[in-house]
């Protein structure tokens, strides 16, 4: 937890307004205007350093990924290997797909240059002279809404061969997904890039070693890349004071489901779960009492309505209370939804998803689907529950890649912690039917 | 098959990666773009074109969902009814259009204008519901402003 800043610490930070990923300036993605203030001097700054020197200072931010994991990005970085002929890769995800995130697209048309800018300096910190943005499929305004920021970058000698007079080449070049979730996993991601089915690898050996067609390779997230121009312009130690320690800087946090002002919200980590649902998101829709909150996209276990109270919105704080920051997608759900439909509709799409590689993911989310429809449509017993999570527990930890665990945890939480709701529901559920 | 302006790009895209296999999923996109839909022939036409394996091409094909491998309507009405959407009435918007436009979720109408298909989160859950045609999004749905959009599609298409 976070017992080196205090909560009115963290209270005083959450005042700030502080957008470092999505300022509140009018044309931002505007290349002149994004220059006007002060754009792409980070990456000047950046050539004047050396590659070491600019991976430490994201070291020293304690930058960790906005992609779901929260791994720290400045560790993943020192992976890539130094002292090598091969070529070297950057993937950066913006697949996004999962259920509750809607964020990267917020940068991808309100602040592309300060992404680009990002990658160019992961590019010269690792010595990679390709990156990919894999953005999904559907994102076809986005992808034209990135590709028009590359060309003016690549116009003005940001990207392309010797940027700004150095010795530093890179090309970026946007890859577009066609409809799977499982390509924002990142190893189904670089399947996908090298022009395959999006199937997950067997991990290790891990992509800084063996990567987009066998050579190192390091995949970050959008949000994640887009905080790094920052780092470099104010500095590790700067970024590492901002919201939580273990986990600082700002997130965006998409509030959707019952709420009166669903949106994206830049803030602090460690802000109040209370304060995004009730202060910015504008409370529970017709004033409803909050049944159950997702915290971080559809796959997270989700809190009960009745504990939200005192939650705080960073990796270690969520941790604590049995449940992840994940996409900080916050979906919102109140008093008067059947969790079985929730539980139903959420399922249903893991199953859609699975790749089918592994056995129990494959099969296992389709036995849930069945059973909880079975339930959600008035035919089932309480007993039920527990033959879901038998399922859930037969698919954790039991698969190549995460999606497993994504699909079990949801059926699995959801039972842990509304047991008494679920059962009602079901007993309810089917004496209308008789 | 491809003009002469797609074939120029697949060399570009092709340039892109250290092996031409991975510019599949983008010359895919083109000729989605150029002949509508990915028919068996496209396949074997692309897999020559980036002499690739035509099992290898089928299976990039049938493993993404964007890839239409049948023909859809002039207008591809894509709804998400994922949990975000669901828990603000993606189930109105989906049975108010099946009745608007006589079909089910997967047909196509028989004038061809309209194809009905239900789709997974689209990332749009801050403004749900919401709905995809063709490229663009439709966001914040209400029946009302369903029926204004059906008939400026059907205004556009005579």
């Amino acid at each position: 937890m976070s017992e080196s800043l205090s909560s009115s610490q963290i209270e005083s930070m959450d005042s700030h307004d502080l957008k470092l990923v999505l300022p509140d300036i009018p044309n931002y993605h505007l290349i002149e205007v994004y220059e006007s203030y002060g754009g792409y001097s980070a990456l000047r700054k950046a050539l004047s350093m050396t590659p070491e020197a600019v991976t430490e200072e994201v070291k020293k931010s304690n930058l960790r990924g906005r992609g779901g994991a929260a791994f720290p990005t400045g560790l993943k970085w020192t992976f890539m290997p130094r002292q090598t002929d091969k070529p070297k890769f950057l993937a950066v995800n913006a697949d996004e797909s999962e259920p509750g995130s809607f964020k990267d697209r917020q940068i991808l048309e309100f602040n592309p240059h300060q992404l680009i800018e990002g990658i160019l300096i992961a590019c010269y910190a690792m010595g990679i002279k390709t990156a990919y943005v894999y953005i999904r499929g559907e994102y076809v305004k986005w992808t034209k809404l990135l590709q028009k920021a590359i060309d003016d970058a690549y116009a003005r000698g940001f990207i392309g061969e010797k940027i700004l007079g150095s010795n530093f080449s890179t090309n970026i070049y946007i890859h577009r997904g066609a409809g799977a979730y499982i390509c924002g996993e990142e190893s189904a991601l670089m399947e996908s890039i090298e022009g395959k089915r999006g199937y997950p690898r067997v991990k290790p050996p891990f992509p800084a070693q063996f990567g987009l067609w066998g050579y190192p390779t390091t995949i970050n997230n959008v949000e994640t890349i887009t905080n790094v121009p920052v780092i470099i312009s104010k500095g590790g130690e700067w970024y590492s004071k901002i919201g939580a320690p273990k986990h600082p800087g700002t997130l965006l946090f998409g509030v959707s489901g019952h709420v009166n002002r669903p949106g994206v919200y830049e803030l602090p980590t460690g802000v109040l779960l209370t304060d995004l649902i009730y202060k910015y998101a504008g409370g529970v829709r017709g004033n409803k009492k909050v049944k159950m909150v997702i915290p971080g996209g559809s796959s997270m276990p989700p809190i009960r309505g009745d504990q939200i109270e005192g939650v705080r919105m960073d990796a270690e704080s969520l941790k604590s209370v049995g449940s992840s920051i994940g996409t900080g997608g916050v979906i919102v759900i109140d008093e008067d939804t059947q969790l079985l439909k929730v539980l139903t509709r959420i399922t249903k799409f893991y199953w859609h998803e699975s790749c089918g590689q592994c056995t129990p993911c494959r099969e296992g989310t389709g036995w849930m689907f069945k059973v909880l429809k079975r339930l959600s449509e008035g035919h089932g017993k309480p007993e039920d529950l527990d033959l879901l999570v038998g399922i859930a527990n037969n698919i954790e930890g039991n698969t190549v890649c995460a999606l497993g665990d994504a699909a079990a945890w949801p059926v699995k939480f959801t039972i842990q912690r509304f047991r008494k709701e679920l059962e009602e529901e079901i007993s309810s559920n089917s004496r209308g039917l008789d | 098959m491809f003009t002469e302006e797609n074939l120029r790009k697949v060399e570009e895209l092709k340039r892109r990666y250290p092996e031409p296999q991975g510019a599949l999923l983008q010359v895919l996109w083109l000729a989605q773009e150029q002949f509508g839909w990915i028919s068996e022939e496209v396949m074997h036409y692309v897999a020559d074109l980036l002499q690739l394996p035509y099992s290898h091409v089928l299976g990039v094909v049938s493993f993404y969902t964007m890839y239409n491998r049948q023909p859809v309507g002039k207008y591809h009405i894509q709804v998400c009814t994922n949990i975000a959407c669901m828990l603000l009435g993606s189930e109105t918007i989906v049975e108010h259009l099946q009745k608007r436009l006589g079909i089910k979720i997967g047909e196509t109408t028989p004038d061809r204008l309209f194809t009905l298909s239900e789709v997974e989160c689209l990332g749009s859950c801050g403004t749900a519901p919401m709905m995809q045609v063709n490229e663009d999004y439709y966001e914040n749905l209400t029946v009302d402003k369903l029926d204004k959009l059906i008939d400026e599609f059907k205004k556009q298409a005579q």
